[in-house]
């Protein structure tokens, strides 16, 4: 005897693809890794979002944060780069293709780090892609040496101490022109969830700094990078919602309550207040937050900074809309008219 | 009406008989700043107006201003466009430096200067035509301001009268220099010019034996310097994304290539433009920026001298093993930084050819004339994409930055390479593809560009750690099979890359090997090694490295063959080392100059001779 059995429906997103089709080769990062819950995030995101994968193109500098794009969105083209100029790398391939959705992550150290000087020009230029900094305090790769982002006076495992002060990546950013600025913490599944989104849609660079452990080096007592510190610390600006623009906004929002910033795709960041009434589009006060923040010994989360619509590099170096990369020989190559006018000119 | 005497005391009595027509050297010793540049341009195109093959080179510091420059203007009837060693006639301007500028002359040769600097007591056996110049600039250019500039004219039309130039063909490179929009400067100029010609014409009586006459060797010629040659190719190779650093001497290349650009690349009907242009931050960044691009499938460039190959070196060598392509111009100077920036040399042919760690090498075409910049620049953006890697475009500063004389560039006339690029349909057709797998048994693979419709277009792109589908394996077959394929591809490059120019003699027992500027004095001393020694050779110019086979052959064809190098440790040799077989390595003598100026003939031959023994 035998019986049909009709698989169930499989669960597809708003344009028919399975999650499997946003998942990467299996990770081979340490188990319990800050950078894999981060990496399931992103698989979340796309998925829920409906991109597709073929879309985007995802960049990485050098160690265990910038191995993590081989472990989501395999149907998406992939660049490990050198230390630190993954910056570049992208700049490259999103000018040769503006189309294509960049996806940019890197660690502390390849950043903050070897890195400063090209996420710095990153920032300034405003290229539109999504830069994740996966941020543990240490070299994960190079097993366990201090960063830049290192806090002062926090312990490596060998009992050094660390006697240099911290760089804050968002400080830094607001500071060199960021237009989308946002700290996260990789145990935060909602918040940085919501984040990924927004940054996702965001027209311009999105810097995420993500506060993500390394158990293998600094997770121990004396880190300020370790699960045990993020919980004792962690500090939400808010709590963030993303209504994404193909969604109808049913719900009634209560007055005072929340805020809601309209990002330029029409989709919504709904920031519910918590302690304080925080509006994420004065940079002055974002840049007060933190530093009162770092006074305190607290790491704001949330979304520290929006500018939605100030132009991109792609807008101002006024580019076709076709991807330079493909086009045809008639658009890129002047006739022989031209070439004769141009040799007139110099006889 | 006073004629002043000042020729030399004792004259060689035959001189005034022997007329030098069409073949000496003009400098004009200046200081960097003043403003000469425009009266050395017009002074060089007027002779080049009269049909006479001629060619500049400024020699300058690395400064803005204030420091000695000399620029030096040959005409030559046989054609020779290479740097001639001796000054026949010279402008002395700057006080500083007239003293030994005209210490060193031959004699017999011919000196304008301002007559302040009283040069005429420093020796005898020189021509010598003092000019107050100030007291001449002061009534043909009323603003004091201005004097400083126009006051370089006045030389134009002395050397003019001296040397028998047209007034009117100076006349006329002044007008093209100016264009239509400055009129009023160029008759300024040209008010300036007459007064120094009606000067030297009353004043002097013409002792030298130099001077001009109407040829017709330049009609139809143009006059560019590489840097510009080099730009136009990459904008008729249909360069799409330019990043760059400045740094002399290859700045001026991109600044070009963005004039041509934004004439000719915008879209008229949308004004939006088919290129991108990025001032990064510095090399690192350039040629990151440059190796993304070329990743994603745009045609993409950089340009930079020494300094910037240093700081690009990781990148490209992740752009070798990664297999992206890249065309990065490097404009050779002399040295480090606080070397000798503004000076011309070719040190730069190991550490590109190997730049980078662990096995990489990497092609590079050697053009030694503007239009092999334009022809080369094409050439360059097709092999990089046809064989997926980095390719550098090594020029030097004196072909970069000089003035050269040139048959106008062709018409490109074969279609644009994009080399093994699979759509979407592509893939559809195939099911998928191995990134990395030798289909075709040139060693070369098949890519896919980000943004391609197809869900097996993916791949992950890094460094050699991969598998032929661009898998990550750390095996030790993954890796030694694709570093075998690697160097099978870059076997295959030495039968795509243009061949060397290889001449001939059947007389001749020694042979000459050069590359790129270097060509112009060895073609010279051949002539005078003919002419002055009875010794015949023959001449092969490789125009690429990998290099072809015909190296090997010209090798053998002679008893001995001498290297050219334009660097202290013989590079050039030192790559044919790499590849050759000993015995062939046995007939190969170095001949090396390293001084910063442009090779000269002289120094050939004489290197030669002494070499021979003879
Ligand atoms: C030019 C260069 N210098 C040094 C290294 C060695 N290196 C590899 S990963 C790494 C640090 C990575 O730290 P981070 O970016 O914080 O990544 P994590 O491993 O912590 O995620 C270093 C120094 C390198 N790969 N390249
Ligand atoms: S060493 Fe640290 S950063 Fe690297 S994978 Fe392990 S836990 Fe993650
Ligand atoms: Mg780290």
């Amino acid at each position: 005897m035998s019986t049909t059995v009709t698989p169930p429906p499989k669960k597809v997103n708003r344009i028919g693809l399975e999650i499997l089709n946003y998942k990467g080769l299996k990770t081979t990062l340490c188990a319990g890794c800050g950078h894999n819950a981060i990496s399931e995030r992103i698989v979340e995101c796309f998925y829920e979002l409906g991109i597709e994968p073929y879309h985007v193109a995802k960049f990485s500098g050098i160690g265990c944060s910038s191995k993590s794009p081989a472990y989501f969105l395999g149907q998406s083209h992939g660049f490990n780069a050198v230390h630190g100029r993954m910056p570049a790398v992208a700049s490259g391939a999103i000018l040769a293709n503006h189309h294509i959705l960049g996806l940019g992550v890197t660690g502390d150290g390849d950043t903050a780090s070897i890195g400063i000087g090209q996420f710095m020009h990153q920032v300034r230029r405003n290229v539109p892609m999504i830069y994740v900094i996966e941020d543990n305090g240490v070299y994960g790769l190079t097993k366990g040496q201090f960063s830049a982002t290192a806090d002062l006076g926090s312990k490596l495992k060998t009992g050094v101490l660390n006697d240099l002060p911290p760089f804050d990546c968002c400080a830094l950013a607001l500071k060199w022109g960021a237009t989308f600025v946002a700290r996260s913490f990789s145990g935060d599944k909602k918040q940085l969830q919501a984040l990924l989104k927004a940054a996702i849609v965001h027209k311009g660079l999105s810097v995420i700094d993500v506060v993500s452990p390394c158990v293998t080096f600094n997770d121990h007592e004396g880190s300020t990078k370790s699960y045990s510190y993020m919980k004792d610390h962690e500090e939400p600006l808010h709590e963030v919602d993303f209504v994404p623009s193909y969604e109808d906004i049913t719900v009634e929002i209560p007055e005072g309550e929340v805020r809601e910033v309209v990002l330029h795709d029409g989709s919504r960041l709904r920031i519910r207040k918590l302690d304080r009434d925080y509006d994420p589009t004065q940079k002055i006060s974002a840049l007060a937050a933190l530093e009162e923040a770092e006074a305190k010994g607290e790491v704001l989360t949330g979304v520290l900074y929006v500018a939605p619509e100030k132009p991109t590099f792609i807008e101002l170096l006024n580019l076709m809309d076709e991807p330079l990369a493909t086009l045809p020989e008639s658009k890129v190559r002047p006739s022989k008219e031209v070439l004769d006018l141009v040799m007139e000119e110099l006889r | 009406m006073s004629t002043v005497e000042v020729s030399p005391a004792e004259p060689r009595s035959d001189e005034a008989s022997r007329p030098v027509i069409n073949d000496f050297s003009i400098q004009v010793a200046t200081v960097n700043g003043s403003g000469s540049q425009t009266a050395n341009t017009v002074l060089m195109r007027s002779i080049f107006q009269m049909g006479i093959p001629v060619s500049g080179k400024n020699m300058f510091p690395s400064n803005i201003a204030g420091l000695p420059t000399w620029f030096t203007i040959r005409a030559s009837k046989h054609g020779y466009i290479g740097r001639k060693k001796e000054v026949d006639f010279l402008v002395a301007m700057n006080p500083e430096t007239a003293r030994e500028d005209v210490m060193s002359l031959d004699s017999g040769a011919a000196v304008v200067y301002d007559e302040p600097l009283k040069l005429n007591a420093l020796r005898s056996d020189l021509h010598f035509y003092p000019v107050p110049f100030d007291k001449l600039v002061a009534p043909v250019c009323p603003e004091a301001k201005l004097r400083k500039l126009v006051r370089n004219m006045i030389y134009d039309g002395v050397v003019a009268n001296l040397l028998s130039i047209d007034m009117q063909e100076i006349r006329k490179a002044l007008v093209k220099q100016f264009g239509k929009k400055k009129a009023k400067a160029a008759e300024l100029n040209w008010g300036a010019a007459q007064a120094g010609y009606d000067y030297a014409a009353k004043t002097f009586t013409k002792r030298d034996p130099f001077r001009v006459e109407r040829m017709n060797e330049t009609a139809g010629k143009i006059i560019i310097d590489g840097n510009s040659a080099s730009a136009l190719g990459c904008l008729f190779a249909g360069v799409t994304v330019v990043t760059w650093y400045p740094i002399t001497p290859s700045s001026s290349l991109v600044e070009t290539l963005i004039a041509y650009m934004k004439r000719f690349r915008i879209d008229p009907e949308t004004g939006k433009a088919s290129f991108a242009v990025v001032q990064a931050e510095d090399e690192l960044a350039s040629i990151g920026m440059a190796i993304g691009a070329g990743w994603a499938g745009a045609r993409s460039m950089t340009a930079t001298a020494g300094p910037g190959i240093s700081l690009m070196a990781e990148f490209i060598g992740l752009g070798y093993y990664a297999e992206i392509p890249a065309v990065i111009f490097d404009v050779e100077r002399v040295g480090p930084s606080t070397g000798l920036p503004t000076r011309t040399a070719q040190g730069d042919l190991l550490s590109c050819a190997l730049l980078s760690h662990g096995d990489t090498k990497h092609p590079m075409f050697f053009p030694c004339s503007p239009e092999e910049c334009f022809t080369m620049a094409q050439d360059a953006f097709n092999l990089a994409e046809r064989f997926q890697t980095p390719v550098f475009v090594m020029t030097d500063l004196d072909l970069g930055m000089n003035n050269w004389m040139s048959d106008p560039f062709p018409y490109p006339t074969t279609p644009i390479d994009r080399g093994k690029v699979l759509s979407a349909e592509d893939l559809e057709k195939l099911g998928g593809f191995a990134r990395y797998r030798d289909v075709d048994g040139d060693g070369v693979g098949y890519r896919t560009i980000p943004g391609t419709r197809h869900p097996a277009a993916a791949y992950f792109t890094r460094g050699s750690g991969h598998n032929d589908r661009a898998g990550y394996s750390e095996r030790e077959d993954d890796y030694m099979n694709n570093m075998d394929r690697l160097a099978l591809k870059f076997e295959t490059m030495r039968t795509h890359v243009p061949p060397p120019v290889a001449e001939y003699n059947d007389r001749a027992r020694i042979g000459l090997i050069a590359v790129g500027t270097s060509h112009h004095a060895v073609e010279e001393s051949r002539d005078q090694l003919r002419n002055e020694y009875e010794i015949e050779t023959s001449y092969l110019r490789p125009k690429a490295y990998p290099f072809n086979a015909e190296l090997v052959e010209f090798i053998r064809r002679h008893d001995r063959v001498y290297v050219v190098d334009q660097n202290r440790d013989a590079q050039l040799l030192g790559l044919m080392r790499l590849e050759l077989e000993p015995e062939d390595i046995a007939r190969l003598r170095s001949l090396r100059y390293y001084g910063g100026l442009p090779l000269d003939a002289r120094t050939v031959t004489d290197e030669v001779i002494r070499q021979e023994g003879k």
